[in-house]
């Protein structure tokens, strides 16, 4: 499975201002089993070219094609993890996947939907919290909850908005070890898209990781491999020689863009 | 209680008339709560650590005989609404006073003594029924009919088409136009209408009032069916949510807090417009009673009636209230 990013550009209008590009011409190619981040100031339009590929937004010209199959909308083979959470806040978590299991996939039986639900609350380690209300667990537990509802789909593709942005440190990178341990297992998962904020998050997780250029120019800047073996550990990955240089790239790059964000998100 | 439920039924019709009808009348009666609470809570202060410095001096003189902290918070609770309430009976007190100091030595201007025996005497015999007489509780009983009926065509109505028009765009576009040269109308304005075309006075009230009833409920309920979280639509999407997924688990739960502020709304408008209905229809419910004691020039029946038609009102608003305050936990989360 291959994602083809043609030509996409995206510019949003505004009352009283002139449209604004926000994606100018990007061109990418993901291959299967890929797991990519994308990295860059806000505004870059990161997001949005999440969006455009999750169907979600339509691109203003170009195409993202999917083994060929230009996406026209959403859709559970591209199931999507949003920053803040999205869980229905009136559905128990246990609920919350259910409804979204049950409604994607139609044809699935209902023992069928029992079991994905409860394997993946269960990955997440939510399955004794299942009948809390996302109102009552905290942030970590609503995101945790966001992606088992992702992975329960079973989505051929799995694309992420900052994730783990809005959590603390410590269960932001519990968090990362899961998803990686649930990619990495027999999911029908085999692509991750994620837009992140975090360098180490990005060298932590992705192969690939595509830093995207600021305005006026928005679009890929560049591509940056990740030839460090997996699995991965946070600790030990800092020792990797490769560590030091792909860090010391991204903060260029981002730096180069001569913006304060720049050092805020190399320090994050 | 009363006192504090009271103040939000007198603000809501006015919030409902502006550009964004949904919750704002449901503020200052969380706020109201609110106030009653703090200091509640905070004079426990075991709990409130990070309370201000008065707070938790006061504190410090409770801990010594350690009573348990919920009935220190029950004691300045019920000292709270004995102020309250005792505050409640200072501005009876100065009205019935002024009154009776208005009426005085006036034969035609009932005095509050004459319209409190009046009512006593009203409400001694409620359900008397003779061939051109009825007891007062009839009347009323025949107006809240009437007005159940109206209103609860109404709810049917204006909270399914309203679902619809926040759902569907295009039947906003549609109908908005429409609704909002409708709404301003007074709604008697109808009344010749449908008495012309029914020719059946009784339910022709009762359509006046689902006019009545229906615009708060319909741009309510369209309101908050139309405000869905860009997140939540997004979900719906990306799972492929199908109608009644979306219908039951997004679109309800969201516009469920200002449907009922609707409802609340067309009662208490309802309940209003009743009382002007049964006075151009002329021969049962309190409108009638009211208009026909004008007429026998008893005008202390008068005032009876005005106290009741308040009372029922305020035992319908705190009714809705409480439906809305029991809905309310379903929105406070995120």
């Amino acid at each position: 499975m291959t994602i083809t990013i043609n030509g996409v550009r995206k510019s949003f209008r505004r009352r009283g201002h002139a449209p604004q590009e926000v994606l100018r011409g990007v061109d990418l190619t993901i291959g299967s089993g890929e797991f990519v981040s994308f990295i860059g100031h806000s505004g870059c339009g990161k997001s949005t070219l999440l969006n455009i590929v999750g169907g979600l937004v339509k691109a203003g010209s170009g195409t993202v094609q999917i083994d060929g199959q230009p996406v026209t909308g959403p859709g559970p083979d591209r199931a999507m993890v949003f920053q803040n959470y999205s869980l229905l806040p009136w559905l128990s978590l246990l609920k919350n996947v259910r409804v979204a299991v049950q409604e994607s996939r139609p044809d699935w039986k209902r023992a069928r939907v029992d079991e994905m639900v409860e394997r993946y609350l269960t990955a997440v380690s939510l399955w004794e919290h299942r009948n809390k209300r996302p109102g009552q667990v905290s942030g970590g537990m609503a995101q945790r909850a966001a992606v088992a509802r992702a992975f329960a789909v079973a989505p051929r593709t799995l694309l992420l908005d900052e994730p783990f942005g809005a959590l603390d440190a410590l269960t932001r990178s519990r968090l990362q070890q899961q998803l990686v341990d649930l990619w990495d297992s027999e999911s029908e998962t085999e692509t991750v898209l994620m837009v992140t904020h975090g360098l180490d998050e990005a060298i932590l997780l992705a192969d690939r990781i595509v830093v995207m250029a600021n305005l006026p120019y928005p679009s890929v800047r560049t591509v940056i491999d990740v030839p460090i073996p997996r699995p991965r550990s946070r600790t030990t990955i800092v020792h990797h020689p490769a560590y030091d240089g792909i860090q010391k790239q991204l903060v260029d790059l981002l730096i180069a863009d001569d913006d304060v964000e720049s050092t805020e998100a190399a320090v994050a | 209680m009363t006192s504090r439920d009271a103040t939000p039924s007198a603000v809501a019709p006015a919030v409902d008339h502006s550009s964004s009808p949904t919750l704002t009348s449901a503020a200052p009666v969380d706020e109201a709560g609110g106030g009653v609470n703090t200091p509640a809570t905070s004079a426990t202060g075991s709990r409130s650590r990070s309370g201000a410095g008065t707070a938790d001096i006061e504190a410090a003189g409770h801990r010594g005989p350690a009573a348990p902290s919920w009935l220190t918070a029950l004691g300045s609770r019920l000292a709270s609404f004995a102020v309250a309430a005792l505050w409640a009976v200072v501005g009876l007190a100065v009205f019935v006073a002024l009154w009776q100091f208005a009426s005085r030595g006036s034969a035609t201007v009932p005095n509050p003594l004459d319209s409190a025996r009046t009512l006593g005497d009203l409400l001694s015999r409620p359900f008397f029924n003779t061939t051109n007489d009825k007891g007062i509780g009839l009347h009323l009983y025949i107006s809240l009919r009437r007005v159940f009926l109206g209103f609860g065509l109404a709810a049917l109505v204006g909270i399914t088409l309203g679902l619809i028009m926040g759902a569907v765009r295009p039947v906003w576009s549609a109908l908005n136009p429409l609704v909002q040269v409708l709404r301003p109308v007074s709604p008697l304005a109808w009344f010749p209408i449908w008495l012309y075309i029914i020719e059946e006075p009784a339910q022709s009230a009762i359509i006046v009032i689902f006019i009545t009833a229906l615009w708060p409920t319909l741009i309510n309920t369209a309101a908050g069916a139309g405000a869905i979280p860009r997140d939540q639509r997004n979900v719906a999407l990306v799972f492929k949510f199908r109608p009644l997924a979306y219908l039951w688990h997004v679109l309800i739960p969201n516009a469920l807090p200002s449907i009922i502020t609707g409802l609340r709304l067309s009662m208490g408008i309802g309940w209003m417009v009743i009382v002007a209905v049964e006075m151009l229809q002329g021969n049962s419910g309190i409108g009638y009673f009211v208009w026909n004691s004008y007429n026998a020039l008893e005008l202390d029946k008068v005032v009876a009636a005005i106290v009741l038609i308040g009372v029922i009102g305020l035992v319908l608003d705190a009714i809705l209230l409480m439906l809305s305050r029991w809905v309310a936990p379903e929105e406070a989360h995120e």
